[in-house]
């Protein structure tokens, strides 16, 4: 139905520009990442030295643990939070059930900032939470680890993120027919067998499609540690960022950025051939 | 109709397996079922037929507990069944869209209830075994439902549900998405099945081809009450009112006047000894015959007509026959060739078949 | 109402649910109270109203020409990535060619990828091409980013249009041009304007792919940044209640043209489908 001259002048455009900015910057950045700077010179030496440097270095490990580390807890503690509120909404929320989604949806988009600036304000030594527990004399002095550890971080990214995971996990639920949860009922399995045995399996997809996300990005965060993290929680997108500024070394910030986005790409891989297998009708 | 006393089946039958008394239901200010009572006999064949919106899959849901009666309350076998949740009910549905679990194959989702209900594994694989073979599914019992046609996972539906020996089977209008071959071929095999099996059959329908050709008994749902409830041939030849008359099979409703022994409805006339009132008939179009030499034996009435239609239907024609007077009455004659002009009716008077009031 | 017996475990769950709405929507709420709040940020309770806050946010001319910045990069993210990302819907849905699976993950990829990797592969590229760093780098980037969301919205647009509606179309005697114009378009009114929508707001609180191709002139977001690196202060909760109630007022107004343009399905799922019958 189409013709031939149409689809041209629909796809063009589009391989182009994403030709030029997307798949050209990530070929360079590959390109660095296999150079080097020598006494603050880039050096267009072709070499693997970043690489070895990267995975041999002690330090740059502990952050790459301690970074996985957060991003797991980020993804889990996302999902503890938004599965139960999705399931709720899908199942069990009649008549509200639209308000209570538009309310679940609308801090998604306030600002990464503004929702970050808020926890720092609340966590501090002088913060309103530490203030809350001295007016109830809950505590007596300040709490200190509240504020610049990884637990904040911790805090403040599964704060934006579990609407990140909400949403495909809500999609996920929505999709299951209520019939089959009818069928299950009469054929004799109560709400909990069926919960584990029909809703739990066929909202997977969704919920592998939410954790990704929450993984991924935390993963690559560089402004939560920097907010509320303090020296003890860079992690390493902070170092990548470093490296492009103070630190010049941009082949090594490179390196570490191209690492990051091959895991990404595998992991990407991985949940499509997942959901794949799970996904069904 | 409403509000009589149980309707069910012939007397001298045992207990009813199922009674519903005085169900009634509403959805916010919408009356779905008004004082419903009918009783099902255990291992009777009984279809819920009605038009969409009368109301029959609602009470088919009522009977599953997928919803709570309004008021009223349904027993089985003498117990209260609206109070157990469908889980404990020994009852199970074959729904209209078969509600299949996507992500189980033919075999998991056969012995989904008995795995629920503790049955060992061992006893599960030989039911389920048994059961795919009554609907001859045995060959698919690893595949997904995703790859069966319609008619296949029809039949792993009603498996699914047998495999479980429920005292009563509710079918949700099962056929309803099949063509019409496939459809004819399984209302046969679906009959032969109840029958081998045993079990009571709750079947929801709006065909009434369908009601007639599978059931022990029909109940006639009009807009959320029972508007009669009888075996087919009883249905079909002592329809009660204009409504079961014309939805069930077709007919010429005659509306006249009785007068002093004597019907009249436009032209046509016969004695009947009742007292004087307005009056409706059913006469169904079979009943009426060409009159070859114009003669009558006194059981029946003769009129006149011109043939203004005729719709030839392979085995029989349909006549549409203008009586003048502005009577038009539907004849249905054997294959005789085309007719033209004016032609001579005659019909038994025990045909005619006297209903409430419309 | 299902007799499942459902109703034992209702109040766990609606509790629990509660409760993470609070988790949501507390540290908002305090950050707003304490816009209005005089001894500044911390401590509680918090004592004495005041404007003093706002007032100052609006004598700040920095901020305020950092919103005209961004608001002048939101723009032309929206031109950018709506024309292209509707481009490439329509050839996703409509044309085959070799390498189309890898243009469609290559597409969707910045959805997912943290926001540094595309900022510092942008950066190399403007840094090989001799680009300047500028509001326009900035714009090429968000502009670049935000095509996957446009993709995704106007896809979806696209499922929704019945076939037959282009076919008639074509069959009544007008061009493809035309029926593009006349028909396809205009049943994509809704989702352009809730892509166009989702995209403005994106761009006016995006910060890590900015962070890195940020020139002499700040966006918004970075300008509170800044502010932040220098210390706390109350001026930043005033301008954060309002982008919050700027934020929600859009995304409101998104939601309410999205649930138009899928109408009726979003109806069935939303009707409870055991009434009837």
């Amino acid at each position: 139905m189409y013709s031939r001259s149409y689809k041209s002048l629909v796809s063009a455009p589009p391989l182009l520009w994403v030709g030029l900015f997307l798949l050209v910057p990530y070929a360079l950045m590959f390109a660095h990442s296999l150079w080097l700077v020598r006494d603050g010179v880039l050096l267009h030496q072709w070499t693997l030295e970043n690489y070895r440097k990267l995975f041999t270095n002690y330090v740059y490990l502990e952050v790459l643990w301690r970074t996985a580390h957060i991003a797991a807890s980020v993804m889990l503690c996302s999902i503890l939070l938004s599965y139960p509120l999705a399931y709720y909404l899908s199942f069990r929320a009649r008549a509200r059930k639209e308000l209570l989604y538009q309310l679940v949806i609308v801090p998604l988009w306030v600002s990464y900032l503004v929702r970050g600036y808020a926890w720092k304000t609340i966590l501090g030594s002088d913060g309103v939470l530490n203030g809350f527990l001295q007016y109830l004399h809950i505590t007596h002095g300040p709490v200190s680890f509240l504020l610049y550890s990884p637990f904040a971080v911790v805090l403040t990214l599964t704060h934006i993120y579990t609407p990140f995971v909400f949403l495909p996990v809500y999609a996920s639920l929505e999709h299951i027919p209520r019939q089959l949860v009818e069928a299950s009922h009469d054929l004799g399995a109560g709400p909990l067998a069926t919960f584990c045995r029909v809703i739990l399996p066929l909202s997977l997809p969704g919920l592998l499609a939410g954790a990704t996300f929450a993984f991924v990005l935390s993963l690559g965060d560089f402004l939560a540690p920097l907010l509320v993290g303090g020296s003890s929680s860079t992690m390493i997108a902070n170092i990548v960022q470093s490296l492009f500024g103070a630190a010049y070394d941009w082949p090594l910030g490179a390196a570490i950025s191209v690492c990051i986005l091959l895991l990404v790409i595998a992991l990407l891989f991985l949940t499509e051939r997942l959901e794949k297998r799970w996904a069904f009708k | 109709m409403s509000s009589t006393p149980p309707l069910g089946p012939a007397p001298g039958a045992e207990a009813p397996l199922l009674e519903l008394r005085n169900i009634a239901k509403r959805f916010g200010p919408r009356e779905v079922l008004k004082s419903i009572f009918l009783e099902i006999a255990a291992g009777e064949f009984l279809t819920l037929l009605g038009e969409s919106g009368s109301g029959k899959t609602t009470l088919l849901r009522l009977i599953a507990g997928f919803e709570q009666p309004t008021s009223g309350e349904i027993r089985m076998g003498g117990e209260g069944l609206d109070l157990l949740p469908p889980y404990k009910r020994k009852v199970n549905t074959v729904f209209q869209s078969y509600a299949l679990f996507p992500h189980l194959n033919v075999r998991e989702n056969v012995g989904y209830g008995l795995r629920a209900n503790g049955v060992s594994k061992n006893e599960t694989a030989e039911r389920v075994e048994q059961a795919l073979a009554m609907v001859k599914m045995q060959d698919f019992a690893n595949a997904r439902p995703a790859r069966l046609s319609g008619g296949q996972q029809q039949r792993v539906a009603l498996a699914r549900a047998l495999v479980n020996r429920p005292e009563l089977l509710l079918l949700d209008e099962p056929l309803s998405a099949l063509d019409a071959n496939l459809r004819k071929q399984m209302q046969s095999e679906l009959k032969a099945l109840q029958r081998e099996v045993g079990i009571t059959f709750l079947f929801v329908t709006h065909d009434q081809e369908e009601a007639m050709a599978l059931s022990d008994r029909i109940a006639l749902l009009r807009e959320g009450a029972l508007e009669q409830v009888a075996s087919p041939r009883e249905i079909y030849a002592h329809p009660a009112t204009a409504y079961t008359a014309q939805f069930i099979g077709q007919t010429n409703l005659l509306r006249g006047e009785v007068r002093n022994g004597i019907v009249n409805c436009g032209v046509l006339r016969w004695p009947l000894e009742e007292a004087d009132a307005s009056a409706t008939f059913s006469l169904r179009p079979e009943a009426i015959r060409l009159s070859v030499d114009g003669a009558r034996r006194n059981t029946e009435v003769k009129f006149r007509g011109a043939i203004r239609q005729q719709l030839y239907a392979g085995a029989s024609e349909l006549l549409e026959v203008d009586t003048g007077a502005g009577q038009v009455l539907r004849v249905r004659v054997p294959a005789c060739g085309l007719l033209t002009g004016e032609h001579e009716f005659v019909f038994p008077i025990t045909d005619a078949v006297r209903l409430k009031d419309a | 109402m299902s007799a499942s017996g459902s109703t034992r475990r209702l109040p766990l769950l609606a509790g629990y649910a509660a409760l993470v709405f609070t988790f949501i929507y507390s540290p908002i709420l305090v950050l707003i109270v304490y816009s209005f709040n005089r001894d500044g940020v911390g401590g509680f309770p918090p004592r004495n109203f005041t404007l003093n806050w706002y007032a100052q946010l609006f004598a700040d001319s920095a901020i305020w020409d950092s919103v005209w910045n961004s608001l002048f990069v939101a723009a032309g993210a929206v031109a950018v990535a709506l024309t292209l990302g509707l481009l490439a819907a329509l050839a996703l849905d409509r044309a085959d060619f070799p390498g189309k699976g890898l243009f469609r993950r290559l597409v969707l990829l910045p959805l997912i990828l943290p926001g540094i990797i595309t900022g510092l592969s942008l950066l190399m590229f403007a840094s090989i091409a001799g680009m300047q760093l500028s509001l326009t780098t900035v714009l090429l980037g968000h502009g670049t980013a935000l095509i996957s969301v446009a993709t995704t919205e106007i896809f979806a647009g696209l499922q929704k249009i019945d076939r037959a509606q282009e076919e008639a179309s074509l069959d009544l005697g007008a061009t493809p041009w035309q029926t593009f114009w006349r028909i396809t378009l205009p049943n994509l009114k809704l989702s352009l304007m809730a892509a166009g929508l989702l995209i403005f707001t994106l761009s006016m609180d995006e910060i890590a792919v900015t962070f890195f191709l940020i020139g002499r002139d700040n966006t918004l977001p970075l300008e509170i940044w800044g502010r932040l690196r220098r210390g706390i202060t109350p001026e930043i909760n005033a301008i954060s209640t309002l982008i919050f109630a700027a934020s929600v007022s859009l995304i409101v107004i998104w939601h309410r043209i999205r649930t138009r343009s899928i109408g009726s399905e979003a109806q069935q799922l939303l009707e409870n489908p055991l009434e009837a019958e």
